[in-house]
């Protein structure tokens, strides 16, 4: 045999779950996003109790399918004095970032693209820190004035707030000790406690952090529709569009694994040691077989023949697999076992996944857009100090815990109370120092002249 | 066989996008291709098994010095001045600089070679089917062996963040 051919064939051999993982991921990631945005739209109809997409396919499960057959067909235009590399660049450069950040995080005991890397966190938050320079490069190649102040405004903005959650995610790891993924995960398992209830000023900077670097209101200012068009996405139209369009979901599901992965449990259940809550380890197949028996019920109501026919093959398939799972469970030994594990896995961390997302739409439809000024107070006056001020607390819970066996829960609360105590101080004196700056800006006569002023 | 197809992967990757940094006329493809040799450096990193140094390297100078270079490559317009600055003197500079470090890496690729068929000596190698957990050896030589220069670095880097921050300040008349 060919002997190129023959090593070939030999990392396929070694390496298969984790090629197949990558490749799924490829391919699911861009699904998801879209019906990300049709969760969206229905959480954006739902909130003034409208219905949302109803159109295309029942309840709008197909428009998804559609938008993306759309923005393929559309015409794909680069503005006549573009930088043609760098417009071509950029939104691959987003996207490439966006998956290859995703290689690290275990979605499950089982499913995860790079197993045994120690840098695992590291390497999520690293490498998903290069898309700023998609929205950047792309914004600047554009030629275009909407889109650089854009691109400039969105590169201030994930500057600043990156150092804010790269201290949360140190308050975490100082708990778990560790940057492996899968170690953390195990951490939270043995230390009988989420992350959120040890570190809960941490999970909460973490939390306004990443949906300031996601761009996503209530610090949209990036891609502000009233004011810049669509930002730095301004002059792309079809696949390019899409490609930012997937990045920028895919950035969600990345900062929303990273918080469930550290402060969240992971793939674990709620309350993984309390023994009599051990039924909620089936809540997956229980959910699976109610599917199937609710829609058997509702098959035969439905008007068209196509929709009923379609209800119950998917009635069909639940039933079968939740019943191949019980059936099966007593063998431990088969890989049916095995699956079991990471399917149960991969549900939880699926489910803490989409509830961190889902807070993220029910923020955007809630609050209204920051001004820049304020994002960058909120960010460098109030978010770092708090998340700095959180290290220095969580590390003293820890000392008390290890050096002086304190009550972890005890010492908890008490630097926990400390930190918001500092938090207080600090946001007091801010309030007073920009009151007292923003008197002196006003009196300064340069400004109060300018007729743009206010 | 793997390993060597990786390192001379990345290393010409670094060796011509730096190539292709110097040689651009526009500030930001000049940029560009500085994230790839930067880029290109780490995945040199990575096939030596220091994967703490490769993920350093890519938030350090990918993530945060690069950004800043673009950030501020947009918000001054370089084309217009950039003439002025360049002088008869800077090219003589180069050539100084350039011939200093190929002779330095001329010696020490010489003195690695004295011994017939041996690379540069190295203590402790990996092994090359695990990783070494860098992170807790780099925290364990930078926080216990090296703990004073360490903190005299950081405290360095401080006062230099504290100077630019008063020089850059606008100075109004603080109530």
């Amino acid at each position: 045999m060919n002997p190129t051919l023959h090593s070939i064939l030999a990392f396929v051999q070694t390496w298969w779950v984790e090629l197949l993982c990558a490749v799924l991921i490829v391919l699911v990631v861009p699904l998801i996003a879209g019906y990300l945005v049709l969760v969206e739209r229905k959480v954006m109809a739902d909130m003034p109790a409208r219905l949302g997409p109803m159109r295309v396919g029942p309840h709008g499960l197909l428009q998804p399918i559609a938008d993306a057959l759309k923005l393929l067909i559309k015409e794909d235009s680069i503005p006549d004095n573009a930088d043609r590399f760098i417009f071509w660049l950029a939104p691959v450069l987003s996207m490439t970032a966006a998956l290859t950040s995703m290689g690290a995080i275990a979605f499950g005991p089982w499913f995860q693209v790079a197993r045994d890397i120690n840098i695992g966190l590291l390497f999520v938050v690293g490498v998903s820190s290069l898309g700023p320079f998609g929205i950047v490069l792309g914004g600047w190649a554009s030629n275009n004035h909407y889109s650089i102040i854009g691109a400039l405004r969105s590169t201030a903005q994930l500057i600043s707030y990156e150092t804010t959650a790269g201290f949360a995610l140190v308050s975490g790891l100082l708990l778990a000790g560790t940057l492996n993924v899968r170690a953390i995960v195990e951490a939270q398992r043995t230390d009988h406690a989420w992350y959120i209830f040890l570190a809960p000023v941490g999970f909460s900077t973490y939390l306004i952090a990443s949906i300031a670097e996601t761009n996503r209101a209530p610090f949209d200012l990036p891609a502000a529709a009233s004011e810049l068009v669509a930002g730095y996405m301004t002059e792309y139209s079809g696949f390019r569009w899409s490609l930012y369009f997937v990045a920028e979901y895919a950035n969600m599901i990345v900062v929303a694994s990273v918080g469930t992965t550290l402060f969240l449990g992971g793939w674990l259940r709620p309350f993984p040691n309390v023994h009599w809550l051990g039924w909620l380890d089936a809540a997956p197949i229980l959910l699976l077989a109610a599917v199937g028996v609710y829609y058997v019920f509702r098959a035969g109501k439905q008007p068209a023949r196509v929709q009923s026919l379609v209800m119950w093959a998917v009635a069909f398939f639940s039933l079968v697999v939740s019943a191949i799972f019980v059936f099966a469970s007593p063998f431990s030994h088969l890989p049916l076992a095995k699956m079991h594990d990471g399917l149960y896995g991969a549900f939880w961390f699926l489910l803490k996944v989409s509830a961190y997302i889902y807070i993220f739409m029910w923020l955007r439809f809630t609050l209204p857009r920051f001004r820049f000024e304020q994002l960058m107070r909120l960010g460098w006056h109030i978010l770092i100090p708090l998340a700095l001020v959180n290290v220095v607390g969580v590390a003293i819970a820890l000392a008390l815990h290890s050096e002086f066996s304190w009550n972890r829960w005890l010492a908890t609360f008490f630097t926990t109370l400390a930190t918001l105590g500092a938090a207080m101080m600090l946001l007091r004196w801010n309030d007073k120092y920009s009151a007292a700056v923003s008197a002196a800006l006003l009196a300064d006569s340069s400004i109060a002249e300018d007729p743009h002023a206010g | 066989m793997l390993d060597s197809v990786i390192f001379y992967f990345f290393a010409g990757i670094a060796v011509i996008s730096a190539a292709l940094m110097v040689t651009r006329r526009n500030a930001i493809h000049s940029a560009v291709f500085l994230i790839t040799t930067l880029l290109a450096t780490a995945g040199i990193f990575l096939q030596l098994r220091a994967e703490f140094l490769f993920i350093a390297q890519i938030i350090l100078y990918v993530g945060g010095i690069m950004v800043l270079f673009i950030f501020v490559i947009m918000l001054v317009r370089l084309d217009v001045p950039l003439p002025q600055i360049r002088s008869g003197l800077q090219k003589w500079i180069a050539l100084f600089v350039a011939l200093t470090v190929g002779v330095e890496a001329g010696v020490v690729i010489f003195l690695a070679r004295k011994a017939p068929g041996q690379g540069l000596l190295i203590p402790n190698p990996a092994p090359a089917d695990k990783l070494p957990p860098n992170t807790e050896e780099l925290a364990n030589s930078l926080f216990r062996s090296y703990l004073l220069p360490f903190e005299i670095a950081s405290v360095l880097l401080l006062v230099a963040m504290v100077g630019a921050v008063v020089m850059a300040k606008k100075r109004t008349e603080a109530p």
